[in-house]
């Protein structure tokens, strides 16, 4: 599986992640919370090889992420981020079917096999978007969309799924829509995914491992018990918080107190 | 959306998804009947011109790839085979390279807008072009391989302007090509004063592109390059797909971006090198076309770089055959034709945003 081992990255002179490690186990969805321009998004970024680290080292199965080829790291690790650019009309199986780019065979155009169109048919009827199979991308629903560039990630059939905030601007059913999603893979198969969230109730509920990170830094990682507590998220997003044990799932929840009402 | 109905949907979703997707098998029927066309286009306009040429003689002719005679003058073979042939054959070689272009560049630059005349690289090949003329006469070969380097430089030049820290927008691009468009259309003027006299009004013709003026080792290079070059863009098509989406999108799937981007660089101003070089700037081209094609076919580039090809072969033959049959005797150039269908749609692109 994935590994940052100390990991640094710096925009010119300001250091954007210090010295954060971070190791992904099969089965597990590790969630990254912090507040805006707390290095999150560079974390993931780096993790997929976007960015190349000042020290520290990625490794995929136990070789730097470095080594591999671009087209081999697409079919290990996939990334939904936030929403594609569509200037130009596609429909839901092609955009999905983007998701085997990796493993095509090079050259002679790259065209689909019949392996190819079964995985994107699965994803699609997972994601439950294969009524919507033959319409545009740009005439959907933003939940919709958001469902397909999951759809995207999942066809690649990659072992490690990150996601920068898939859940931004979705309204609550679609947020759990994608996360059950995630969860699933990650239970079925031998997959881990890193989720970038802003809901830390969402986190709690649906991670495995929680990271918490400030300035770049990493404030605490653990299971959500040990990590969302009152004191740490305090320190983080300097605001009064309060923790309790949601009355269903025993599992931490928060809620802000922003002392406005009495 | 219910699971009891799901294979009833999913039958009929199947049934779209071989309706809707590009296939192997879509495209070489699209090709090769576009391809058919183009040839039967090529014998039909090569009837057309100022000298009446028997018609079934001719068509007889053609057919036999000069062969035989098929009860022609000499005369009339001469026009059949040294001019109007080899000028039709130019003009196909020049839209399929043009369009195949075009088609790469919207799709690298994410800008349906994005046309090698529009952002200044045929005026970088142009500048290339006349830089030959003036310093290397002698030398054949110079031609294409300075409008090469100046398309080149041009793309470059472009790409770096349009990408702002926010990426690159629409508007930046077109911009951006606006800038290489009137700076290297000053250094023309420039080129153009170190000429003599005689020879600036061919080429202010040339400049507007003018396939009349061709040589057969010109002619074979713009035809092999026009093909190899479709091919290289034809090849790296999925990718092209991907980075459709966006760079980052491209990356993350597992697209090497840079090493795409480059061919397709490369490979593309091959095409409007040697086009230029061989005709001059010949406008919109690789924007009506590639538009058109994806409008009735969809916007998989393994169907659009191919197909356009072909439709660009076809649509300039058409333009240059209207350019020198409408004032017959005389003569339009073949760009005032193309820019005239062209402009107005790109004015509609515009405005539909």
């Amino acid at each position: 599986m994935l590994e940052a081992r100390e990991v640094t990255i710096k925009y010119g002179p300001r250091v954007a992640v210090a010295e954060v490690s971070l190791k992904l186990q099969a089965h597990e969805m590790t969630a990254i919370i912090g507040p805006n321009g707390a290095g999150k998004s560079t974390l993931l970024r780096v993790l997929n090889g976007g960015h190349r680290p000042v020290s520290g080292e990625i490794l995929l199965d136990g070789r730097p992420l470095s080594t591999y080829a671009r087209r081999t790291i697409g079919r290990h690790i996939a990334v939904v981020a936030q929403e594609a650019d569509l200037r130009f009309p596609v429909t839901v199986l092609e955009f999905v079917l983007g998701g085997r780019y990796a493993w095509a065979s090079t050259g002679a155009w790259g065209w689909e096999t019949q392996q190819d169109i079964q995985v994107a048919d699965d994803v699609l009827r997972q994601t439950e978007l294969a009524e919507l199979s033959g319409r545009l991308m740009n005439e959907l629903s933003g939940g919709e969309r958001q469902r397909a560039v999951l759809a995207r990630a999942l066809a690649t059939d990659a072992a490690v799924l990150l996601l920068d905030e898939p859940t931004a601007n979705l309204d609550l059913a679609h947020q759990a829509t994608i996360l059950t999603l995630v969860r699933g893979r990650c239970d079925r198969r031998e997959a881990a995914a890193v989720v970038i969230t802003h809901d830390v109730n969402l986190a709690a509920e649906f991670s495995d491992h929680v990271l918490l990170m400030k300035d770049g830094r990493t404030v605490a990682f653990g299971p959500p018990a040990e990590v969302l507590t009152p004191e740490l998220l305090r320190e983080v997003f300097e605001v009064r918080v309060l923790v309790d044990a949601h009355p269903i799932t025993g599992v931490p929840r928060i809620t802000p107190v922003h002392g406005v009402r009495r | 959306m219910t699971h009891a109905d799901a294979p009833l949907d999913r039958k009929i979703a199947f049934h779209g998804i071989d309706v809707a997707r590009v296939t192997f098998r879509k495209t070489l029927i699209v090709c090769v009947v576009l391809l058919v066309a183009l040839l039967v286009l090529v014998v039909l306009t090569s009837l057309f011109g100022s000298e009446r040429i028997p018609i079934k003689a001719s068509v007889y002719a053609v057919l036999s790839l000069g062969r035989h005679s098929c009860g022609l003058t000499s005369d009339q073979s001469a026009i059949l085979f040294e001019i109007r042939l080899p000028r039709i054959i130019l003009a196909a070689a020049v839209g399929a390279s043009l369009a195949a272009a075009g088609a790469s560049y919207q799709a690298l630059l994410r800008n349906p807008l994005a046309e090698p005349y529009l952002l200044g690289i045929s005026n970088g090949a142009a500048v290339g072009t006349m830089l030959a003329l003036v310093f290397f006469g002698a030398s054949i070969w110079s031609r294409p391989l300075l409008a090469f380097s100046g398309a080149l430089l041009a793309t470059l030049v472009v790409y770096r302007l349009a990408h702002g820290r926010a990426g690159a927008t629409p508007e930046r691009l077109i911009l951006a090509g606006v800038i290489v468009t009137t700076f290297l259309s000053s250094a023309i003027v420039f080129v153009t004063t170190l000429m003599d006299a005689t020879r600036i009004r061919s080429f202010t013709f040339w400049l507007l592109g003018d396939l009349s003026g061709t040589t057969t080792s010109l002619l074979s290079l713009a035809l092999l390059v026009a093909i190899a070059g479709t091919a290289v863009l034809a090849a790296n098509a999925r990718s092209l797909n991907l980075l459709m989406l966006g760079e980052r999108d491209a990356f993350d799937l597992g697209v090497e971006v840079g090493r795409v981007r480059l061919v397709v660089f490369i490979a593309a101003s091959l095409l409007v090198g040697s086009s230029v070089a061989s005709s001059g700037s010949v406008g919109y081209v690789g924007l009506v076309v590639p538009h058109l094609v994806r409008l009735s076919l969809g916007s998989d580039n393994r169907m659009t770089i191919p197909a356009a090809s072909i439709c660009g072969a076809l649509f300039v033959v058409i333009a240059d055959t209207i350019a020198r049959t409408i004032i017959a005797p005389r003569e339009l150039p073949v760009g005032a034709i193309t820019a005239l269908i062209g402009a107005p749609l790109f004015i509609y692109l515009l405005k539909r945003g």
